[in-house]
C-alpha cells in the first residue's frame, strides 16, 4: 500500500485576499479591427464618494440633548394617553402635537439578536446585541444595544435591562445603551 | 376602471455582478425579450411607461429612470420613476396598472432595475440600512438582516416558530430555482446545511438571507382590447392592494389584528397586533387586493404564490398576512408541507405538499433580488407560470403547475413598510 503525501494540499478556499485597491493604468489596448471592439472586457473604474452632511435633529433635537444629561426622553400624547419611547412630536392617532416626558431607565428585553455581520460602517464593531427594549407605562418600544451576555443564547425575551450613558455623549443614539438589570 | 391585461414580460438573467453592462443595457436586455414574445406589439404602439429601481447610491447617477427610458427608444412619452424600498418594482407594476386603468395608456411599459455589485458586499448592506431611520435606528448598527432577526426571534416567542421550519423555506426556494435558469443560486440543500452555514444574525444565517444581483425586468400592460389583438392569452390583472407602515419597528402598534374574511376575532385572544411579529402593511395590501378580485377563501381561490422572501423568516410571516393560514400558524404551514410545489422531490418529508406553491420560481432567496427588478421579475414569472410557458420560458417544464389560473404576487419594503399584493388570472 502506497504512504499517503503527508503535504496537505490546498482546498477550494485557499485564496489571496481580494484588495479594493488597484494599479494606475494610462493606457488601454485597442484592437486594429473596431469590429472586434464589442468582444472587449468592461473597463471598471474605482470611484470615492465622500460627504459631509450637515445633518439637523429638528424638533427631535431634546431626546439627543436628554441623553447626554443621562436621561431617557420620549414623548406623550395627552389627548390619547399614549407614550412614544422613540420621540415623535406629533401623536400619529390624533396629529395633536405631544408632551416632552421623562422615560423609566429600566425595562425588559421585548425582542433581541445578534449581528455577526453588520453594515461597513459597523462591521469593525461586530458581534454585537441590538434589543427593542420595552418599558412599562410606555406604549412603543426602544432600539438599542445591549452589551454584557456574552452569546445570544445568554439573552432572553422578557428579561430585566437597564439604560447606561456614555459620559462623554456623541449625541447619537449609542448614547444610551443597555445592559442586564439586577 | 377598466380591466388592465398583462400581455408579456422578460428579465435580464440576475447576476452578482454584470460588469459587461450598464444599468441601460440590462433594461433593453428585459424589454426585448418582452417585445419579441408578443410580435404584433410595435415600439410605437406604447403610450408611456414607468421605472423603478431603489437606490441612488448603487447607481452614483441621479435621474438614472430617463437615462433607461431613452436608451429604450421610448421619449417623448410620458415616464417617472416610482421607488419604495423593497417594494419597487411591486409599486411600479401597479403604477402601470393605474396608467392603463384609468385611461391614461393603452399600453404602458414598466421596468426596473438595480446595479448592486458596483460596491462590495458590506458597504451594499449599509445603504440598504440607510432606509431605515437615520436618526433613530441606523446609528445604532444599521443592518436589516439585524432588524429582520429581531422580527423573527418575537415570532419564535410569540408562535413557537423553529429555526428548522425557516431551514425548510430555504431548502425549498433553492430547490424549486434548481429547475429555473433565471435563478442565481441553483443549489440542492438540506435543513442541515441551512443551519450549517454561517451566522449572520442570529437566528437567521447566510442560507436564510437573500443576496445582492445586477439585474433588470420588464412587463408590458394593456386595455382589453388592445390585449386580445396583441395575444391570444393575456393575464388579467383582477386586484391590487397596497399597505403601508411605520418605519421605525419600534413605533408599531400593539393592537388588535385586522380580521381576513376566513378569520373571527376569538381566533386572536391575546394577540398584540401587528407588534414586531407580523407585517400589519402584507395583510392590509393582502385584504385590499382580495376584495377586488372578490377572493374570500385565499388558499382555495389561488393557485400559487409568488412572494417577496428576502429572508425564510418573512416568507413565514407573509404566509400569515396573506390568510394562507392563521397568524402564528406559519412554521407548521411550511413544516406540513403546503408552500412546496407537488411534482419536485425536496429530500423531505412532507405531509401535505403542494396545497398553494409558494416561490415555485426559487423567490429573492434563491433568484436574487435587484431591488428595483425584483417585484417585476415576480411578475413575469407569475405571468408565465398563468400563461401555461414556464417550458417555453425556462427551458425545462419541471416548474409549470397543472393548475395555475391564479397567482399572487407581492413585493415588500424594509421591515414592512411597503407592501404590494397584485392578483393575476387567465385572461382568456
Ligand atoms: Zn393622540
Amino acid at each position: 500500500m502506497a504512504k499517503k503525501n503527508p503535504t496537505k494540499l490546498a482546498s477550494a478556499s485557499t485564496r489571496v485576499e481580494e484588495l479594493m485597491t488597484g494599479t494606475t493604468v494610462f493606457n488601454v489596448p485597442l484592437p486594429q479591427d473596431l469590429k472586434r471592439l464589442k468582444t472587449m472586457s468592461p473597463i471598471v473604474i474605482k470611484h470615492p464618494y465622500l460627504v459631509e452632511y450637515i445633518h439637523s435633529y429638528g424638533q427631535d433635537s431634546p431626546f439627543f440633548a436628554g441623553l447626554s444629561n443621562g436621561k431617557l426622553l420620549g414623548t406623550r400624547c395627552r389627548k390619547c394617553n399614549y407614550t412614544y419611547a422613540t420621540p415623535r412630536l406629533a401623536c400619529v392617532t390624533c396629529g395633536r402635537e405631544t408632551e416632552w416626558v421623562e422615560l423609566p431607565q429600566e425595562g425588559r428585553v421585548h425582542t433581541f439578536t445578534t449581528c455577526y455581520f453588520g453594515s461597513e460602517e459597523f462591521l469593525k464593531e461586530t458581534p454585537f446585541h441590538l434589543v427593542l427594549v420595552e418599558f412599562d407605562g410606555v406604549d412603543t418600544l426602544f432600539l438599542s444595544r445591549l452589551l454584557g451576555p456574552e452569546r445570544p443564547e445568554d439573552i432572553r425575551i422578557g428579561m430585566k435591562v437597564k439604560a447606561r450613558f456614555r459620559r462623554n455623549s456623541q449625541l447619537k443614539p449609542t448614547d444610551v445603551y443597555f445592559v442586564p438589570g439586577e | 376602471m377598466r380591466p388592465v391585461y398583462m400581455v408579456s414580460g422578460g428579465v435580464s438573467k440576475f447576476e452578482k455582478a454584470r460588469p459587461d453592462a450598464t444599468f441601460q443595457k440590462m433594461v433593453k436586455e428585459s424589454f426585448d425579450y418582452a417585445m419579441n414574445d408578443v410580435p404584433r406589439l410595435k415600439r410605437h404602439m406604447i403610450d408611456g411607461s414607468v421605472v423603478s429601481y431603489f437606490s441612488d447610491h448603487f447607481t452614483r447617477q441621479l435621474m438614472a429612470g430617463i437615462m433607461a427610458t431613452d436608451y429604450l427608444g421610448l421619449c417623448p412619452k410620458p415616464n417617472k420613476r416610482v421607488e419604495g424600498g423593497g417594494a419597487t418594482g411591486g409599486l411600479c407594476f401597479q403604477a402601470a396598472w393605474e396608467a392603463v386603468a384609468s385611461g391614461r395608456m393603452n399600453v404602458c411599459a414598466a421596468y426596473g432595475f438595480e446595479t448592486m455589485s458596483h460596491v462590495p458586499t458590506w458597504k451594499g448592506n449599509e445603504f440598504i440600512a440607510l432606509a431605515s431611520d437615520v436618526n433613530f435606528d441606523y446609528p445604532v448598527g444599521g443592518f436589516y438582516s439585524g432588524y429582520y432577526a429581531m422580527m423573527v426571534n418575537r415570532h419564535m416567542h410569540e408562535f413557537g416558530t423553529t429555526v428548522e421550519q425557516l431551514a425548510m423555506v430555504s431548502v425549498k426556494n433553492h430547490m424549486n430555482a434548481y429547475f429555473n435558469p433565471y435563478a442565481q443560486k441553483r443549489r440542492k440543500l438540506t435543513i442541515a446545511d441551512v443551519r450549517d452555514s454561517e451566522m449572520v444574525a442570529y437566528p437567521l444565517t447566510l442560507l436564510d438571507i437573500c443576496v445582492m444581483s445586477d439585474g433588470a425586468a420588464t412587463c408590458l400592460l394593456a386595455d382589453e382590447e388592445t390585449a386580445f389583438r396583441l395575444t391570444d392569452r393575456p393575464v388579467r390583472i383582477t386586484g391590487v392592494g397596497t399597505g403601508t407602515d411605520m418605519m421605525r419597528m419600534s413605533d408599531r402598534p400593539h393592537g388588535e389584528v385586522i380580521l381576513a374574511p376566513n378569520e373571527k376575532k376569538s381566533d386572536y385572544r391575546k394577540l398584540k397586533y401587528p407588534g414586531v411579529h407580523s407585517f400589519r402593511a402584507g395583510r392590509s395590501a393582502g385584504l385590499q387586493a382580495y376584495r377586488m378580485a372578490g377572493i374570500t377563501d385565499p388558499i382555495r381561490e389561488i393557485d400559487f404564490v409568488e412572494l417577496h422572501d428576502a429572508y425564510t423568516s418573512s416568507e413565514i410571516q407573509t404566509y400569515e398576512d396573506l390568510a394562507l393560514c392563521k397568524y402564528g400558524g406559519g412554521g407548521k404551514f411550511v413544516e406540513e408541507g403546503h408552500p412546496f410545489m407537488p411534482q419536485i422531490d425536496y429530500g423531505l418529508k412532507l405531509k401535505k405538499r403542494g396545497t398553494i406553491p409558494v416561490n415555485p420560481s426559487g423567490g429573492l432567496i434563491a433568484c436574487g433580488h435587484p431591488v428595483g427588478a425584483t417585484g417585476l421579475m415576480q411578475a413575469v414569472f407569475a405571468f408565465w407560470q398563468i400563461q401555461g410557458s414556464i417550458r417555453k420560458h425556462y427551458g425545462d417544464g419541471e416548474l409549470q403547475l397543472a393548475k395555475a389560473n391564479r397567482g399572487l404576487i407581492h413585493s415588500h419594503a424594509g421591515t414592512g413598510t411597503y407592501v404590494t399584493v397584485s392578483i393575476l388570472e387567465r385572461g382568456w
